[in-house]
């Protein structure tokens, strides 16, 4: 896709492009996404602040404990979240599942999730996006995923953490990755650049773009087992533009009071005394029970799906 | 006159942005200045000018309503405080604000440029567009506007509401004094003429003497 210059074009609408979904993706900075299930889950979500919400067939946490195949949620009930809340709808597909997302865009969606918490649908590809007039999102663990998942359109990151856990500490381990490995690419020669898109497997002008930038040239959230106000303020304090709260908010027996304090905790992360106000307003009782990562089998961790 | 302070309402949405496109109209225009990020109600006491951002205009209303922050911006824009918003800022910005497909909204907005705008206007984000739009208030070359799931101002209220600009038939920016509303997002453009237009009403406004005292 080329950006020409504002002279010589827009004599006509232009649908889809660049500037169009990257652009959709900044609005949503600083704020929450909410996976939802249902009308009453997203409607308590708006309430709450939520900047979007995620509509899923079942939690992550659930996902989890049911097992089987995970797929994209019954456009039926889609539908209805959409005819109920004012804000954008975003749901996820399977990774590598083009019918899903075709089916999703036909619906309306604002975003689509190609998302590892669903079954992927193709172990080696995934979607090619440019195609799309929807943008997506997709997750990553380190730099090279990010950069592969933009070589190949998406329009918005998300880290992948462990989703389903309610434990923040694999989301920690992939944004301090991605940041870091941004930091290192300051200062690199021509020829250190082209050895790393090789590794990377991306174009060598996008390595440039990210270390020129500083930052990924798309907006890039933390998700995956993000559970309480504390949680999202850390993962703003060490660089995500936003959060995303799984089964955090509806797996825990306050979601609309806990669904508040994650919307201020992420709005005034920078300020300790304010994210204390919003921890004060929950009680741990009530969070999500939560796994320890460590006691995960290899086979139940998500986050290695589609690399 | 002293360095001019530009706020951008940061709470949530494109915030950077909008700093951003601040300081390089500061600059363009040979101007001593700088964008100061909004989060807290006392901020508002330190700035020449606000700027309300993109983003969710719902989420913006309830977290500015939680601390106070919409009644003191309310209160500096009552005393003549000039006020740039594109798109959610439009939408906070303005006295009545309808959905296009739920109606009536109670979300809470700052009621001060008498229109009513019509959010999610062209419709979701499928339907987002990118197109060239006539101001003639700042030239004849054509503005790149990026619409977002972007509001139109419905109706206007008020004899005081200019219309600056259009979008086949539906209004996309007025003015009204100081207050300046944009259902798009310059701050998504190459193009600076629009935040350039805005700190031109700062300069023209009594509210930028608003430190004189301590400034002298």
């Amino acid at each position: 896709m080329v950006i020409a210059t504002t002279e010589t074009r827009l004599s006509k609408p232009e649908f889809g492009t660049i500037r169009v979904k990257r652009g959709f993706a900044k609005m949503q900075k600083g704020g929450v996404i909410m996976d939802v299930t249902n009308v009453e889950q997203a409607q308590i979500a708006e309430e709450s602040g939520a900047i979007a919400v995620m509509v899923l067939d079942k939690l992550p946490a659930d996902v989890r404990a049911v097992g089987g195949v995970a797929r994209m949620c019954d456009p039926t009930r889609i539908q209805e979240v959409m005819d109920h809340v004012t804000i954008p709808v975003m749901a996820k597909c399977r990774i590598g599942h083009y019918m899903e997302a075709k089916i999703l865009e036909a619906l309306r969606i604002d975003m689509i999730d190609e998302s590892e918490v669903l079954t992927p649908a193709d172990d080696v590809h995934h979607i090619d996006k440019w195609e799309f007039t929807v943008p997506f999102i997709n997750g990553c663990r380190d730099l090279g995923e990010a950069l592969r998942r933009i070589a190949e359109g998406a329009s918005m990151l998300r880290t992948k953490g462990e989703a389903g856990t309610g434990n923040v500490a694999e989301a920690v381990k992939h944004m301090k990755l991605i940041m870091g490995k941004i930091g290192e690419l300051k200062g690199l020669g021509g020829e250190q650049i082209i050895d790393i898109a090789k590794e990377y497997r991306v174009p060598v002008k996008l390595i440039k773009e990210t270390a020129k930038l500083g930052r990924l040239p798309v907006v890039n959230f933390a998700a995956g087992g993000i559970a309480t106000p504390a949680d999202a303020a850390l993962m703003m304090h060490l660089g995500a533009d936003g959060v995303f709260v799984g089964s955090g908010i509806f797996k825990s027996k306050d979601p609309l009071t806990r669904a508040e304090s994650i919307v201020i905790a992420t709005t005034y992360w920078d300020d300790p005394r304010m994210v204390l106000e919003a921890s004060k307003m929950i009680s741990e009782e009530k969070s999500m029970m939560g796994i320890d990562i460590k006691t995960l089998k290899p086979e139940q961790m998500m986050q290695v799906r589609g690399v | 006159m002293a360095p001019l302070r530009i706020g951008v309402l940061a709470l949530q949405g494109d915030v950077s942005e909008h700093t951003d496109m601040v300081n390089l109209a500061l600059k363009r225009m040979g101007l001593e200045g700088e964008a100061i990020k909004i989060k807290k109600k006392e901020q508002i006491d330190e700035i020449h000018g606000l700027i309300i951002p993109g983003g969710e205009s719902t989420t913006m209303g309830r977290v500015s309503e939680l601390y106070g922050l919409i009644k003191s911006i309310k209160d500096a824009a009552l005393a003549g405080m000039p006020m740039l918003g594109t798109c959610a800022g439009l939408i906070l910005m303005a006295k009545k604000v309808q959905d296009a497909k739920m109606g009536e909204t109670k979300q809470p907005t700052l009621g001060l440029l008498e229109v009513e705008v019509v959010r999610n206007a062209f419709g979701r984000q499928r339907e987002s567009f990118e197109t060239n739009v006539k101001i003639p208030k700042i030239g004849k070359k054509p503005f790149p506007g990026v619409f977002i799931r972007a509001p139109i101002i419905g109706s206007i209220l008020s004899n005081d509401v200019e219309v600056l600009a259009h979008h086949d038939d539906k209004i996309v920016t007025v003015q009204q004094d100081g207050l300046i509303g944009i259902a798009f997002h310059p701050e998504l453009a190459d193009d600076t003429r629009l935040h350039e237009l805005f700190i031109e009403l700062i300069l023209k406004s009594t509210f930028k003497n608003r430190f004189s005292k301590e400034d002298a």
